[in-house]
């Protein structure tokens, strides 16, 4: 008897404990992906006139499956100087935010590699470095002068065609041989870029 | 006029008495306590007096001749506790002795020691006693079960050690600490047990699922912590541990205090704390490797043999960083430290704990109710919360750094009862019920989405087993299991994967709300699931024996198996879970085959393990980013078998030396596309020489070799496009790395210091040699080598 009085209040017990747990049905925030840079821009504008070409590389779900869309504008004009610009955004926000302050504030932890491939006819030079940029950190310029490459300049040589392959290094050696391998990092952001050069 | 009436009375007695002549008797049955049987033999003694009787087959007795008055009873037999009655005899006086036949059964009253039962009569069961596990005081759970033959683990460096059973881990294992089931997010590679191995007495692994009190989906293995037995009785002790070890730089001390009382009383206080800077391989210093831990309980009850109730309640705190090295950016990254050889990021040593890093705290709660009913069994009953709480930190651009990047809560409630029935000699069934509810939260304030989602789990469960001891011999037993469970998730998909995934088609009816370019859907799946074991345990005689046993298990899906989606930036891969997932069915075979001769002996015990539905996570593709390419592993479902077998071979050479042999070997095989499994455990060969002289203060030393094979059995790499390089290349992840030898050395002796206390100092050396190796199932083998040589010191007072 004592033994059924038991199982019962265990049962019941049982009962009450389940039934006290209804859900609320609040439905939970989302969350829009902070550190997403879904698109970068990279500018080449020639020095003394002519069209600019426009490189860019989008991908608005992020990490999600679809791949990156890649546009370039035109072709590259032999033997022409063009001044450089890499501008990054995270469009998947409203308005969309602007990495690159991120990035000039950390610039004594990033670099960008420029690193031109399948023989264009083509090199570049960087045209910033880490004392250009306002440490997020201090409030203050950077003193040490390693390059950035949020600017740069590219100058073509004769007609061909190739890659451009633009890559953003979070904490790379710093300062590196300007190859990929002897920087290290991780991979924030990569593009190549078929370019012609006429 | 009662008092008057009072008088009179005081006045008659004693007259009446001394008129009396001593002619009374006390006539009396002794029976078992639990089964009512008569107990023979059973001796029974007047304290004070020269007068003893047996009982007769029938467990009766009787004293003639008594004098009427109060009298004291010693009752003892030899299968028996010896009970001491108070009685008073006036006349022809009755008495019914009850006594606890069943020594085994004594598990809460039995005095501190090595006293624990085996936990199946039939399956493949180890354990490691205590000395065991002090030995591994300043490691983890799974460094410790590895000692056992056909445990293995699955490492993220050496500091997040997940055991693996028979091949098997994660939520296929289930982790049993002190009676409850630890809920705390096991589906992660990365996510090592909560628990501080410095808290447990014992540990009991039961290679497959047939324990199915504990749960019907352990289709690796159950592993039982228990803690050490407290004695009824009045007594204070304790015990303080302090372990230094070189590699890491740090130690560990441990230090626990028991008060019992002789009521059945009892408070046990247990804390320790250890602190580690970075390890170091053989050649360099593994970047950001450090480790803290803290652990504590508080426990206290009443136990008696009839009832008794105890609560508890444990902290655990483990602040673990990751390898720095081997947090990357994408597959370009990942190639480039595959091809490196060692780690890109070497530092001085230090013991900075810095991201990637995580910080895990585990609250467990418990109380636990048991009564016996005389000539029927004892009814269990507990209730248990737990609280998990981890927080994972990246390397994050901004001053993100300080923000968690996973953030997940997880609480669990459960409520359990059982009841068994030992009335029996032969037959013992055991029945109980069990409800769990299960809350995860993922705070969104993280800015990452979110890998698993919010949801709430409901576990309903109960089950039945019997044992049935058909003669001296042979015993038979087998049980049935049924679980439901439901999981209700509310969850965040981005459109383009749940196109990508086909749930469009499929599931399209579960979307709650329409954000555009992310989704929030409502899956709500039930699983129902049975399980059953059946087995047998035959002994030919005192030294061999054999133990064979078939279960059917099945193991609902977890959070992470299902839901998963997203960027694993610790491992360079997107990781994508499967709505359509169904349970996984396994059988498994496993036998034991043991004999023991004069002088040596050995243990044999193959398994086959069908698995149906068996879920595995491997690469399949790659996905493109603005980050560069990324392999995607998905979980997917096959047929497997895993075919295995482990051997122990002990012989004594004459004392002092004795040497053990050990081989354990898992063969996994995808029987869908006739392919290996992945990640199974190599096959290994422990070889270990001791020389024991009890005499020289308990001195032990004992050297020990170990070999690991090359997994030669591995599914294939893949082959992607690297951005980097503008072509395909093989993305060697599958790649076994070599075979490798390792020594260590364990020395151990004992000094008395007074009359209670003793000191123990031991010395441990691992990777005597300093030899470099990588392990198949340590996932940072792509980025560093294993840990170079350690040597321990630790001291134990015991007090």
């Amino acid at each position: 008897m004592k033994t059924i009085k038991f199982l019962s209040t265990i049962a019941f017990a049982g009962t009450l404990f389940i039934a006290c747990s209804d859900d609320d049905n609040e439905n939970p925030d989302p969350v829009n992906e902070e550190e997403t840079i879904t698109t970068m821009t990279v500018t080449l504008i020639p020095q003394g006139g002519g069209d600019t070409v426009t490189l860019t590389s989008k991908d608005l779900d992020g990490d999600g499956p679809n791949a990156p869309d890649i546009t370039v504008s035109g072709n590259l004009s032999a033997n022409t100087i063009y001044g450089g610009g890499v501008v990054l955004l995270n469009e998947t926000e409203t308005p969309a935010e602007n990495v690159n302050e991120e990035i000039e504030g950390e610039a004594d932890e990033h670099q960008f590699f420029l690193i031109v491939g399948g023989g264009l006819n083509a090199t570049t030079t960087y045209e910033d470095d880490e004392s250009d940029y306002v440490s997020a950190e201090t409030g203050e310029n950077f003193t040490s002068t390693n390059p950035v490459g949020i600017a740069f300049t590219l100058t073509t040589t004769d007609a061909s065609s190739g890659t451009l392959a633009v890559t953003l290094r979070h904490e790379p050696k710093k300062p590196n041989d300007g190859t990929l391998a002897d920087a290290g990092g991780e991979t924030d952001i990569t593009q190549t870029f078929d370019l012609t050069i006429q | 006029m009662k008092a008057l009436l009072l008088i009179i009375l005081w006045a008659i007695v004693p007259m009446s008495s001394v008129a009396q002549e001593c002619r009374d008797t006390l006539n009396g049955k002794v029976t078992d306590y639990h089964s009512k049987v008569p107990l023979e033999n059973a001796r029974i003694t007047m304290v004070g007096r020269s007068l003893e009787v047996a009982s007769d087959p029938s467990g009766n007795f009787a004293i003639p001749d008594l004098c009427p008055g109060s009298y004291q009873l010693e009752v003892s037999h030899p299968e028996c506790k010896t009970l001491l009655i108070d009685i008073e005899v006036d006349g022809t006086t009755p008495l019914n002795i009850k006594l606890e036949h069943h020594l085994e059964e004594l598990e809460e009253v039995k005095v501190f020691g090595d006293a624990i039962n085996d936990k199946t009569n039939s399956a493949q069961e180890e354990r490691l006693k205590l000395e065991t596990l002090e030995r591994f005081s300043t490691g983890s759970l799974g460094d410790a079960l590895k000692e056992l033959g056909g445990v293995s683990s699955l490492n993220t460096g050496a500091n997040i050690v997940k055991p693996t059973i028979h091949g098997l881990n994660g939520s296929r294992v289930l982790i049993l600490n002190d009676g409850v089931r630890m809920q705390d997010m096991e589906w992660g590679d990365e996510h090592a047990p909560n628990i501080d191995i410095n808290s447990a007495g014992s540990v009991s692994v039961i290679k497959g699922a047939s324990a199915l009190q504990y749960g019907g989906d352990a289709i690796g293995g159950v592993i039982i912590m228990d803690r050490a037995r407290i004695p009824i009785k009045d007594t204070l002790y304790g015990k303080t541990m302090i372990s230094g070890v070189s590699n890491g730089r740090g130690g560990n001390i441990t230090t626990e205090l028991v008060k019992a009382f002789k009521s059945g009383w009892f408070v046990k206080g247990q804390g320790s704390f250890k602190r580690l800077g970075d390890h170091e391989a053989p050649d360099y210093v593994l970047s950001n490797t450090g480790i803290q831990e803290i652990g504590s309980t508080i426990e206290f009850g009443k136990q008696r043999f009839t009832s008794g109730w105890d609560a508890k309640y444990s902290y655990f705190n483990s602040e673990i960083a990751i390898l720095r090295a081997s947090h990357i950016g994408n597959v370009d990254d990942l190639i480039r430290s595959i091809n490196n050889g060692q780690p890109e990021i070497i530092g001085p040593f230090t013991y900075d704990l810095q991201n990637p890093r995580q910080e895990v705290t585990h609250h467990l709660g418990k109380f636990r109710f048991y009564k016996r009913f005389e000539g029927l069994g004892k009814l269990n009953f507990q209730y248990d919360y737990q609280n998990n709480r981890r927080f994972e930190f990246d390397v994050r651009r901004g001053e993100r750094g300080a923000r968690a990047s996973i953030d997940l809560e997880l609480t669990t409630h459960t409520l359990s009862t059982d009841f068994k029935w030992d009335a029996n000699e032969k037959f013992q069934l055991q029945a109980g019920l069990l409800g769990r509810y299960q809350e995860n939260f993922a705070n969104p304030a993280t800015g990452v989405r979110r890998l698993i989602p919010d949801y709430e789990k409901f576990d309903f469960g109960g089950f039945a087993l019997g044992e049935y001891q058909i003669n001296d011999r042979l015993l038979l037993e087998g049980g049935l299991r049924y679980d439901f469970t439901r999981i209700d998730a509310k969850k965040f998909y981005q459109t383009s994967r749940w196109e990508e995934r086909g749930y469009n088609t499929e599931f399209q009816d579960l979307i709650i709300e329409d954000l555009g370019t992310q989704l929030l859907v409502n899956p709500v799946f039930d699983f129902h699931n049975i399980s059953g074991t059946l087995g047998g345990n035959h002994k030919f005689d005192d030294d061999s024996g054999i133990k064979v046993n078939y279960t059917l298990a099945q193991r609902a899906p977890n959070p992470s198996e299902l839901f998963s989606d997203g960027l694993h930036h610790s491992a360079a891969r997107i990781e994508l879970g499967d709505l359509r997932i169904a349970s996984e069915k396994s059988h498994k075979i496993a036998a034991a085959y043991y004999k023991d001769f004069s002088s040596w002996g050995f243990e044999l015990e193959p398994f086959a393990n069908w698995v149906d539905d068996f879920l595995l996570l491997e690469p399949s593709s790659v996905e493109f980013t603005v980050r560069g390419a990324f392999p995607v592993w998905e979980y997917r479902q096959t047929n497997a078998r895993l075919l295995g077998v482990d051997a122990f071979i002990y012989v004594d050479w004459g004392k002092p030396w004795r040497t053990e042999h050990r081989f354990s070997l898992v063969k996994g095989r995808d029987n869908e596309n006739n392919s290996p499994l992945i990640n199974m455990p190599a096959a290994h060969l422990r070889n270990k020489i001791a020389f024991v002289k009890p005499e020289w203060k308990n001195f032990e030393v004992a050297l020990e070799s170990q070999y690991v094979f090359r997994q030669n059995e591995v599914p294939g790499n893949i082959s992607v496009f690297s951005p980097e390089q503008q072509q395909n290349v093989l993305l060697e992840v599958n790649t076994p790395p070599r075979a490798y030898h390792l020594m260590g050395l364990q020395s151990k002796i004992g000094f008395p210091l007074g009359k209670h206390a003793n000191l123990t100092t031991s010395l441990v050396v691992n990777n005597l040699l300093d030899t470099k190796y990588r392990d198949y199932l340590n996932r940072q083998r792509f980025f560093a080598d294993d840990l170079g040589r350690n040597i321990m010191i630790q001291l134990k007072f015991n007090y």
